[in-house]
């Protein structure tokens, strides 16, 4: 019964710390500019947690203890070091007894931390570096995944993951320390690329493109969560809603989404009911809520379109007419050659395949080298009966680099055709 | 007599934990329900989503407010509730200490008056 207890409370401890750690990380951040230190306070700061926390008990407030056990953690080594002549305007609170939560809770301004998070996050997403080492870089610093792990998602030895997100951290906060606190504007545009940075983490684990999928499912994860928090500190955004609401929908097709030898199940395939009903109710409470702001961008407009999936008990049920006037609606404010194509598969399913390819057609030029182009309008010229057509359709698919999953379905799909025109030759 | 155990926690702290030590949590509160079910003292129990869904409804001055966000922007939240019927806040108490500690604390408070019913989906359906 002891034992239980006690793997219970470290459990807990250490729960207590990754829920603590982006804010506690993006405070120290901006005390002392520089992440490096910034870090090594942190984790100083559990060192000193996992001494105090089992006889004193969990503070009531873990992310103020530990922000000012790492601050004067840090100061006082410091001064010892004399590297420098510490001051600032925070008056020294002792760590020792006392009421910290009391002492601490006029130190932390709550609009100040908001910044400060987003400061931390807007610092992996910099332009300068490469979309991979954006991803690996927040997951170190704002997810705190271990080296390890990182390079295992990316299917990348830990020895170079390591060298990369070293090079990308140096590079990223020598601009992030220099970040002042932002003006109205710049408070938006960094949230909209803290969006599209999470969108993109959520992405890269939910593509199975390889690597591990537990790992996979802890980035979709850790996306999932700094989603979250950006709502917590900037509640009313109507796009960061629609960002978790889109997310929560294609999560939840997680369980139905690979076969037990893990390959990738076709959306019309899939087991519905196995579907994460709860997130889904989420995801449309998150949509309804940003809906009522009358600006439906991007993300709600995808969300939009997730939720008309998962309303759909089976696949025929599928509302591809609502699906159609929401590409359409997205094509306005997002215009992009892929989400065409997606309107053109939502038309050949409202009217039939030649109306898609018609549309697919006006914006064939921009595609050549997208795969799933070529797979598309292959489908729709197969379903339109052009088989010969199709055949060519899906050669040029297999030029672009399908992973074995697709190259086996297109192989199959050629055959089928090669089969049909045989049918209609001899008929 | 009606008792409310109301639960809080930071929101965080529950995803954080490994799947196995939120099964070990989750199994406590399987078991008082279980227990409480089997006496027939359980009335209600809910578990509330996530704030960021919430909103807030508030008059300020002549407006009538509806506000993105939970009613308060505090370092824990209400997460989840229980009504159970106990004879003494004493027993109510005792009901509340066999929930899982340390992820969340729990206030036991009295129920003035009541009425309705809470029907949850199960969660595992």
């Amino acid at each position: 019964m002891l034992i239980a207890d006690s793997l219970d409370e470290s459990g807990a401890i250490a729960a207590h710390f990754s829920a603590a750690r982006t804010r506690v990380l993006a405070a120290l951040t901006r005390q002392f500019f520089d992440l490096d230190m910034a870090e090594e306070a942190y984790q100083e700061a559990c060192k000193r947690a996992l001494e105090r926390w089992p006889l004193q008990g969990i503070p009531r407030d873990p992310t103020a203890w530990l922000l000012l056990t790492g601050r004067n953690a840090t100061i006082d080594r410091l001064r010892k070091d004399k590297r420098l002549v510490f001051k600032d305007a925070l008056p020294d609170v002792p760590v020792e007894g006392g009421n910290i939560e009391a002492d601490i809770a006029e130190l932390i301004d709550t609009a100040e931390l908001r910044d400060d998070v987003l400061r931390l996050m807007f610092m992996c997403c910099h332009p300068d570096l490469a979309l991979q080492d954006q991803l690996a870089l927040a997951l170190k610093v704002i997810g705190g995944f271990s080296v390890d792990k990182i390079a295992r998602a990316f299917v990348v030895k830990p020895k170079a993951m390591e060298q990369r997100i070293t090079r990308a951290k140096k590079r990223a906060a020598a601009i992030a320390t220099q970040l002042e606190s932002p003006t109205l504007q710049e408070r938006a545009a960094r949230l909209k690329a803290v969006c599209v940075m999470a969108y993109l983490l959520f992405n890269e684990g939910y593509s199975a493109s390889g690597g591990d999928v537990h790992i996979r499912e802890e980035l979709c994860d850790e996306a999932i969560r700094l989603v979250r928090l950006l709502i917590r500190l900037f509640p009313s955004q109507a796009e960061v809603m629609g960002l978790l609401a889109l997310c929560l929908f294609q999560n939840s097709r997680r369980g139905a989404r690979l076969t037990s030898d893990g390959r990738l199940v076709a959306l019309e395939d899939q087991n519905r009911t196995l579907w994460d009903q709860i997130e889904i109710a989420e995801g449309r409470v998150l949509l309804e809520k940003a809906l009522r702001h009358g600006r439906a961008g991007p993300y709600q407009i995808q969300a939009a379109i997730a939720a008309t999936h998962c309303r759909a008990q089976q696949a025929e049920d599928t509302d591809w007419a609502e699906i159609e006037r929401l590409y359409a609606a997205l094509e306005q404010v997002q215009p992009s050659p892929v989400v065409s194509l997606n309107r053109a598969v939502a038309l050949s399913k409202t009217s039939d395949a030649q109306t898609g390819l018609a549309y697919l057609a006006s914006h064939a030029t921009t595609l050549d080298n997208y795969l799933y182009f070529h797979a598309t309008r292959a489908s729709l010229l197969q379903s339109a009966g052009q088989f010969e057509q199709a055949i060519a359709a899906y050669e040029q698919a297999l030029l672009l680099g399908p992973t074995g999953q697709e190259r086996e379905h297109i192989h199959q799909q050629i055959g089928s055709c090669k089969k049909s025109e045989k049918n209609i030759v001899t008929v | 007599m009606q008792y409310a155990i109301l639960i809080y926690s930071s929101e965080d702290i529950f995803g954080r934990l490994t799947d196995e030590e939120q099964e070990q949590a989750l199994d406590k509160h399987r078991a008082l329900q279980q227990e409480l079910t089997g006496s027939g003292t359980l009335d209600a129990v809910a578990k509330l989503m996530d704030t960021s869904s919430a909103m807030t409804v508030r008059q300020t001055g002549e407006n009538l407010l509806v506000l993105d966000g939970p009613f308060a922007e505090t370092k824990e939240q209400l997460l989840g509730i229980y009504v159970i019927e106990c004879e003494t806040i004493d027993a109510a108490i005792e009901q509340a200490k066999k929930l899982p500690q340390g992820i969340a604390a729990y206030e036991v408070r009295p129920i003035g008056w009541g009425g309705g019913k809470i029907a949850v989906e199960d969660a595992d359906s």
